[in-house]
């Protein structure tokens, strides 16, 4: 189901996703911006050019699964969701509404979504789960991961590390979305992360360190995994900018769960035009 | 026959479903000697996953396989599983309906040496209080080996809450096992006398000291605490008029607390609970902390009077 791979293609994807995160927070009143727009490449990348799916059978067997371990970035998650065709973009205006299918974190309501989330830290052991049973069924399906870099703060992150290592499982590629910003403030402020790679490769994961905002590094890093990880689990340490695309919320923590007014969402789609 | 740990009855039968059932997985955290989990390890290595000493790890990694189609067998001690991994029993678990079977060794008072840390008086609660979770109690051995083969049989999650400590062994394999359906073990007309696990042959007990001073108590193993069977103890409040609950657990949130919800808006008659009242326990035996806890046949005999005087005022 792999969709062809044109640089320029993706990265009009990527502005029309990143106008969508805008609009479906302003719409909404309320959601999480900054972490979405961050996050933008890496899973336009991975739904467009990487992912074997079908978005008119989103419970097809074969499929790759991912996790969006990070939950509170639907915004980014349901629009590269519809715009690879799993729902009617008419759903949006039922964004954070009672009976939506759009629920305010992420939720297997909406078809393309595979697990409930939302709690931080849970992400890697399910995606484990899933890789260990891929194992034991002997079918060829690879696991992904999306996580906050302040989510990896959670002790839960690191014992899955340990078991991803010591269960061989070399179909899961986790990604970091190092974004720098938590809520409260800079990620290596509040609780350092670093050395990240060192302590990732330490867990025993073959780590590719990227910029998690250049299309072509995404794309590259995804390419090499299940290439150079034999026996061992496959991170992407993305590095991003909260916020990216839109000046006064980039680094802003400030961004980090709040909605832009209409002004404001004028002038952020002003810079994304 | 001598009285037996409902552990045992658990890791003896998913033996014999691991061997029917190649789905069935599990995936532990270091306790599976203690839980009686590693018969099955020994027999379907394959099948059996460590994590280590990381009980969030288990939970989270058990969803995923469940999601995978594979019937998924968790196991540790009841308060290190419900209190350490309690988000991920909540979202991994019940949030995402997955198919996993949280089985705890351990519960209770009856733990004994190793004191309060060890000993789980909270779990019935922080369980019943999950959507999804569905809560079960047996009263001994054979009836264990029962719950596990019927939890494994319906989809969804399950939390069993078994002992280390010998206990009596009250039913056999005739006698009947449904989820959601409380077992009468003896008749009477005066009081109803509640009681799940251990405190089930308490009750018995109980109503013994009870016949003598002419009060007739009816018993009910309550194995299921959810979903609890509210027939029956609509039922029971109708015939006896009385009820008193009994648990090796907190008063608030466990079967006490299930059964008032169902009476006291059904139909309410005079209610009286056994239990701990909200304090931690301590190292001793598990004679002594049972009688010290006031969690004695006796203790019940004295409470169930105290029922039915309420009921003559």
């Amino acid at each position: 189901m792999q969709n062809c791979c044109d640089i320029n293609a993706l990265k009009q994807k990527a502005l029309l996703v990143r106008q969508e995160i805008l609009e479906l927070t302003n719409m909404a009143g309320s959601g999480h911006p900054g972490g979405s727009l961050s996050a933008v490449e890496i899973l336009v990348a991975l739904y467009d050019c990487q992912l074997r799916h079908d978005p008119k059978n989103p419970r097809w067997p074969g499929r790759d699964m991912v996790i969006i371990s990070k939950g509170h970035v639907s915004p980014v998650v349901y629009s590269v969701l519809a715009n690879a065709g799993y729902f009617s973009k008419d759903e949006y205006k039922k964004y954070r509404k009672l009976g939506g299918i759009l629920q305010g974190h992420v939720t297997t309501k909406t078809p393309g979504v595979e697990f409930n989330t939302g709690s931080l830290g849970h992400g890697l052991a399910v995606a484990n789960g899933l890789a260990i049973g891929a194992k034991l069924l002997k079918k060829d399906q690879k696991m992904y991961c999306l996580m906050g870099d302040g989510e990896i703060q959670e002790g839960s992150v690191w014992e899955a590390a340990m078991s991803a290592a010591q269960f061989k499982l070399d179909n899961v590629c986790a990604i970091v979305d190092y974004n720098k910003v938590q809520e409260n403030g800079m990620v290596n402020d509040i609780m350092n992360l670093e050395p990240l790679k060192a302590k990732w490769e330490s867990f025993g994961w073959v780590v590719a360190e990227i910029d998690g905002n250049k299309i072509e590094e995404v794309l590259k890093a995804y390419q090499d995994f299940g290439k150079i990880n034999a026996g061992k689990p496959y991170v992407i340490i993305a590095n991003t900018i909260k916020g990216k695309g839109v000046s006064f919320m980039e680094l802003k923590s400030a961004w980090h769960g709040k909605a832009p007014n209409n002004e404001q969402l004028a002038a952020a789609l002003k810079e994304l035009s | 026959m001598k009285p037996v740990a409902t552990r045992d009855g658990f890791g003896e039968e998913l033996v014999r479903l691991g061997k029917v059932n190649d789905k069935i997985v599990m995936v532990s955290a270091d306790l599976e000697d203690a839980t009686r989990a590693e018969y099955f390890k020994k027999e379907f290595p394959g099948r059996f996953f460590s994590v280590g000493i990381a009980e969030q790890d288990m939970v989270g990694t058990a969803a995923g396989l469940a999601l995978q189609g594979f019937t998924v067998f968790i196991n540790s001690f009841a308060v290190f599983m419900t209190n350490r991994a309690y988000d991920m029993l909540r979202m991994d678990v019940c949030y995402n309906n997955t198919n996993v079977k949280v089985i705890c060794t351990h519960a209770g008072l009856t733990v004994g040496e190793d004191g309060a840390s060890a000993q789980s008086l909270e779990d019935l609660a922080l369980m019943r209080v999950l959507p999804n979770m569905r809560v079960i109690c047996p009263v001994d051995t054979v009836e264990a080996a029962k719950a596990t083969k019927a939890i494994s049989e319906q989809f969804g999650p399950f939390y069993l809450r078994l002992s280390r400590n010998a206990v009596p062994v009250l039913t056999d394999e005739k006698t009947p096992f449904e989820i959601g359906k409380g077992i009468v073990m003896r008749e009477g007309k005066d009081v109803t006398l509640i009681g799940s696990g251990l405190m089930v042959s308490e009750s018995l007990e109980a109503a013994e000291i009870l016949a003598k001073q002419g009060i007739q108590a009816k018993v009910i193993n309550m194995h299921t605490i959810k979903p609890i069977d509210k027939d029956l103890i609509i039922k029971s409040a109708k015939e006896t008029g009385a009820i008193v609950t009994s648990e090796e657990h907190q008063m608030a949130g466990g079967l006490g607390s299930a059964v008032a919800e169902v009476v006291v808006q059904n139909y309410p008659v005079p209610m009286e609970m056994v239990a701990v009242h909200d304090s931690f326990g301590e190292t001793g035996s598990p004679d002594e902390l049972l009688a010290k806890y006031g969690l004695r046949a006796v203790n019940i005999a004295d409470t169930a009077k105290k029922a039915v005087l309420r009921k003559l005022k």
